[in-house]
Parts: structure tokens; C-alpha cells; sequence
């Protein structure tokens, strides 16, 4: 193999197929996603759907670049989500008009509760780490709770919706499908930023940490450091997630902040394929599907999730896209 | 001035003194072979020299300053890499994987969320270049977990060379190989030394590698320094045959 071959063939990067099998996967998902408001409607669905399957994606894929790209078990990201939601909800409901600027200050505060609380997760590895990050996680759902005067209390937070986005020149009203296209593009642009993480050298070094933390240490790294990185970055794209999905709803709630969602969190990822780029976003659709149609059947929809994680678990270990994923062995 | 020098080194653990009043140097460039029976000593040697923890009493220096209380991180910096007993790799990376995120550490830009072209055909260029080095390149593509033992021995020993090792510790790198696997591993240990002038120690159970490729030799027995010398010296040293080599034989 002269070395001009391999070179070429090494300018594809780990997580991806064939180049051109993995350009056309894309193209159809982009078409896909982009057409949703015209063929939706049509299968019996709601456009508002697609734009839940796109948020908890998003959120999905955040905790992923944690827990399936540097293996760490984050059990308390619901954190970032709601603080995300509130954060949006509260600028929305006293201090501004600005749709953007709720969701820029939103993402920011759930983002750097993850910069500022990681680091202390990461002193401890393994279930140690997961205890921390649900504890931590635990105490924003209490102050939710009590809180009433400034956050609802139990209730949740009402009495703020998404305000028309002012651009010089014209104005977006952010109706149903409108709406759907503000979540696809933030969902792009999370996307971008997670692949291009994941393809940089700090990317290699996130999954790296995942398959051998002795051996990092012994090249010169200090691993803590590097997995409260990623911890940062993954509580912003979930913090971003959360944020949306308090316009989604106009309301949120302390659930947004519970380990429940942090649990349902990791079962769109581990359902999906966690050790797959776009495995979230398939648990995601998976998910939520579900969650839809069985909820309106029955209250007990947790219980068809339940089953449909556990026998994933042991059948598609890998999750639905590690049933397709081919690795090159040459 | 010696490359790294330990002087009356002990280490304990509890009531048990894995080692003794341990003194040894080792020129720049050597090769040198530590052996003796199991329970000897030698990887807790390797574990105080790369700080994996510190000598209970004693100095060791390595390149004119003291290493005692330095941690791995910073050692590994200063050009002290080591493989282990057991390989540690990314099993689950591919072989041009594994060695492309240590050349991208040793570069110092692992921390970069992104990577431009340029960049990127550096570490492509020293990656090829160290996999042609420890003669891997034809498996380039294949997963390290896939891999045999010994090739996977040979993608550990490519990593610790990202790090552009001053001293580099091989604990038993021929442990488990096949005849063919040893050879390859043995001439590779050989030209790293000569032909990329690496100062190495590693620790050996086969005494055809031992005598065949080591300066020097250094044996251990029970925590305690028994002998050092050349090859001849040791097969000559009665206290060894005694110790080490007569049961063997």
C-alpha cells in the first residue's frame, strides 16, 4: 500500500462510513428534515412533533459527546436542560421581548452551571461520577420546587411565549412551522459543532479517554480535565435543547429538571446507538414516537418504553444504528 | 552524566519491602535488560522510575534532576514513557487511531476543538512516519482490539514513541509472543535503540532476548540488587547462577 493510499483513505474520519455512502445518508436526512411541515401532516402527524424529536435529539446528542464519546455515566443532565428552560422562561416572562436573546441567556446559564459543577463530578470516575452528577442535578429540581415566588413552584413556570423574532426588515412570527425551522437550525448548528468537535484533536482525545484512561495519563494528559471539557460542552448543547423546548411548550416545569428526564435522556441515546454520531437523534424519533401514540392509548407509556429499551439492550446492544454500522477491516 | 540515576532506593508496602536499597545508573544510550524471578521487584522499579508512586527512601534522578515526587504527567514530558505488563491501548480505535491521538498530544494540541489542513498533514506525515518506524503501516486501518497480542505490543510501543522518549520502559514486551511476533519485537527494541538512539529498560523473561540484545543487565532477586554487568559477567557471576539461572536450567 504506498503511503499517498492510505493517506487519502485516513483523510475519512473515525466516525464515518464510505464517503459516499455517508454523503448520501446526509443529503436524504437533511431533505427529510427540511420538508418535514409538507409530509408530516400527511402520515397523521403534527409539526410540533418533529420539533420535539429535533430538541430531545439535541439534548441526546449533547449528553452523548459525554457519555458515548468520552464515557462518562452523567445521570444529572436534566440539570442543564431545565436550567436551560427556566433560563429562557424567566427572561421571556420579566426581562425582554427578544425570543434570541431568552434563548442566548438560557443556554448560557445552563452551560456554565456544567463548566462550573463538572469539574466537580469529575474528581470521581465510574458510579462515584454518576452519584455526584444526579446529586448535583437533584438540588436544581428542589430549588425549582421551593422557589415558588420566582420559578412556580411545582406548578411550573407560565405567563411567557415566544415573541416574533425582528430582523431589519422583516419579522418572523414564530408560529407551529416557523417554529420547526428555528429548532432545525439549532439543531444544524449543535450538530456542526459536536462533528467537528468530535473530528478535532481534542475530539480523539475524548475517545480516547473512553477506551483507556491509564494510558493518557501515562502519554503526558490529565484526563480529569479533559472529561470536565467535554462535560462543559455537552451541558451547553443540552442547556440550548432545554431552552427550545421551553418554546415549544410556552411553560416548563421542575420535571425538566428531575433525574427522570436525565434517565430518559440516556435511553434515546443508548436506544439510538450511543457510539454513533446521529444514534441520537434516531432514539430520539424512537422515543418520542412512542411517547406520543402510546400516551394517548394509555397513562402507562413508560412501562412499552421500558420493554422496547430492555429488549434493545440485549438484542441491539449497539442501539438501532449499531445494527447498521459496518466497520472497515481491512 | 548518567541519563538516570537511582541511589538506595527502597519501597514498601505495609510490611512487605518490594525493594531494597536499590542503586543503579544508566548511560544515555544503553540497552539494558533488568531480570529475576517473579516477585523481584522489576515492575515496582518501573512503577517508582515513571511515578507511577514514589520510593519510600532514596533519590532517583533522571537527566541532573530528582524525580521523586514528580507525577507521570510531567514525567512523561520530560521523556520518560513506559508500556505495561499488560498493553494498554484503544482497543476499540483503529491502529492509525491510536497512534494519531498520541502524536496529536505530544504535538500539544489536543486540547484544539478543531483542525485545520496544514495541521492535519502533520499529524498524518508523523503518524506514517512512526507507524513505518515500528513497521505497522499494512495494519494501518485494522481495529487494535482485533489485532493479535504481539502486533497490538508493537502499536503500544508506536504510541510511547510519539512522546519522543528520552528513556523508555518495555515491561516484558516479548510476554506471550509467538517466535515470529519475539523476533519482530526484539529487532525493533534493537533499532530503536541503535538507529533512533532511545536509552531503553525493559524487563525480560526470555533469556535469549536478554543476553542477545542487552548492553548491560541488571538482576534483581527478592527486592534486592543481585548483579549488574554485561552479558558474560552475569552468565559468569556465580551468585546468579546460584539465584536465578540454576533454577532455571
Amino acid at each position: 500500500m504506498s503511503s499517498q493510499a492510505t493517506e487519502i483513505k485516513h483523510d475519512a474520519a473515525p466516525l464515518q462510513k464510505p464517503a459516499f455512502q455517508q454523503r448520501y445518508a446526509f443529503i436524504c436526512l437533511a431533505v427529510a428534515l427540511l420538508t418535514v411541515p409538507v409530509w408530516l401532516p400527511l402520515l397523521g402527524g403534527y409539526t410540533d412533533l418533529a420539533s420535539r424529536v429535533l430538541i430531545f435529539a439535541l439534548a441526546a446528542m449533547g449528553l452523548n459527546l459525554l457519555l458515548g464519546f468520552t464515557g462518562g455515566l452523567s445521570f444529572g443532565h436534566a440539570a442543564y436542560f431545565g436550567l436551560g428552560a427556566y433560563g429562557t422562561g424567566l427572561m421571556l416572562a420579566n426581562y425582554t421581548h427578544s425570543t434570541l436573546l431568552a434563548v442566548a441567556v438560557g443556554t448560557m446559564i445552563g452551560g456554565l452551571a456544567a463548566t462550573l459543577l463538572g469539574p466537580i463530578a469529575v474528581r470521581r470516575r465510574g458510579i462515584y461520577f454518576s452519584m455526584i452528577t444526579i446529586a448535583i442535578g437533584q438540588m436544581f429540581y428542589f430549588i425549582a420546587v421551593r422557589w415558588n415566588s420566582f420559578t412556580g413552584g411545582e406548578d411550573g413556570l407560565t405567563g411567557f411565549s415566544r415573541q416574533p423574532i425582528h430582523m431589519p426588515g422583516f419579522t418572523i412570527s414564530l408560529h407551529t412551522t416557523s417554529f420547526y425551522y428555528l429548532v432545525l437550525v439549532c439543531f444544524a448548528v449543535g450538530s456542526w459543532i459536536l462533528w467537528t468537535i468530535l473530528n478535532s484533536p481534542l475530539g480523539h482525545v475524548f475517545v480516547a479517554i473512553r477506551e483507556n484512561q491509564k494510558r493518557l495519563t501515562f502519554l503526558g494528559i490529565r484526563v480529569d480535565v479533559y472529561i470536565a471539557v467535554s462535560f462543559a460542552i455537552s451541558g451547553f448543547v443540552v442547556a440550548l435543547a432545554g431552552s427550545l423546548d421551553a418554546l415549544l411548550d410556552n411553560f416548563t416545569s421542575p420535571d425538566n429538571l428531575k433525574y427522570t428526564l436525565s434517565g430518559n435522556l440516556l435511553i434515546i441515546c443508548v436506544l439510538g446507538g450511543m457510539r454513533n454520531f446521529w444514534g441520537p437523534l434516531v432514539g430520539a424519533f424512537i422515543f418520542v414516537l412512542v411517547q406520543d401514540y402510546i400516551s394517548s392509548i394509555t397513562q402507562n407509556w413508560m412501562t412499552v418504553i421500558g420493554l422496547v429499551f430492555v429488549l434493545s439492550v440485549i438484542f441491539f446492544p449497539l442501539g438501532a444504528m449499531g445494527f447498521f454500522r459496518r466497520r472497515s477491516r481491512s | 552524566m548518567s541519563l538516570l540515576t537511582l541511589q538506595n532506593v527502597s519501597r514498601r508496602f505495609g510490611a512487605l519491602t518490594a525493594l531494597n536499597n536499590i542503586s543503579l545508573t544508566v548511560e544515555p544510550g544503553e540497552l539494558r535488560a533488568v531480570i529475576g524471578p517473579n516477585g523481584a521487584g522489576k515492575t515496582t522499579l518501573f512503577n517508582l522510575i515513571s511515578g507511577f508512586f514514589p520510593p519510600s527512601d532514596g533519590s532517583i534522578m533522571f537527566d541532573g534532576e530528582p524525580i521523586m515526587a514528580v507525577n507521570p504527567a510531567i514525567l512523561v514530558k520530560k521523556g520518560i514513557i513506559r508500556t505495561f505488563q499488560i498493553t494498554e491501548i484503544f482497543l476499540d480505535l483503529t491502529v492509525y487511531e491510536n497512534i494519531r491521538v498520541a502524536v496529536e498530544v505530544a504535538m500539544g494540541i489536543s486540547l484544539r476543538p478543531w483542525i485545520n489542513a496544514a495541521t492535519r498533514a502533520k499529524v498524518n506525515a508523523r503518524v506514517e512516519e512512526l507507524m513505518e518506524i515500528v513497521k505497522i503501516s499494512h495494519k494501518a486501518d485494522r481495529v487494535a482490539g482485533e489485532m493479535s497480542h504481539g502486533d497490538q505490543r508493537v502499536v503500544e510501543v508506536g504510541i510511547a514513541l510519539s512522546r519522543h522518549p528520552k528513556l523508555l520502559l518495555l515491561d516484558e514486551p516479548t510476554a506471550g509472543m509467538g517466535d515470529e511476533e519475539t523476533n519482530h519485537m526484539t529487532d525493533l527494541i534493537r533499532s530503536l535503540n541503535k538507529t533512533q538512539n532511545i536509552t531503553i529498560l525493559f524487563i525480560e523473561h526470555d533469556m535469549n532476548i536478554v543476553f542477545g540484545v542487552a548492553d548491560r543487565i541488571t538482576v534483581l532477586d527478592n527486592g534486592t540488587m543481585l548483579a549488574e554487568g554485561t552479558a558474560k559477567e552475569i552468565a559468569d557471576n556465580p551468585r546468579v547462577q546460584a539465584a536465578y539461572l540454576g533454577q532455571a536450567a
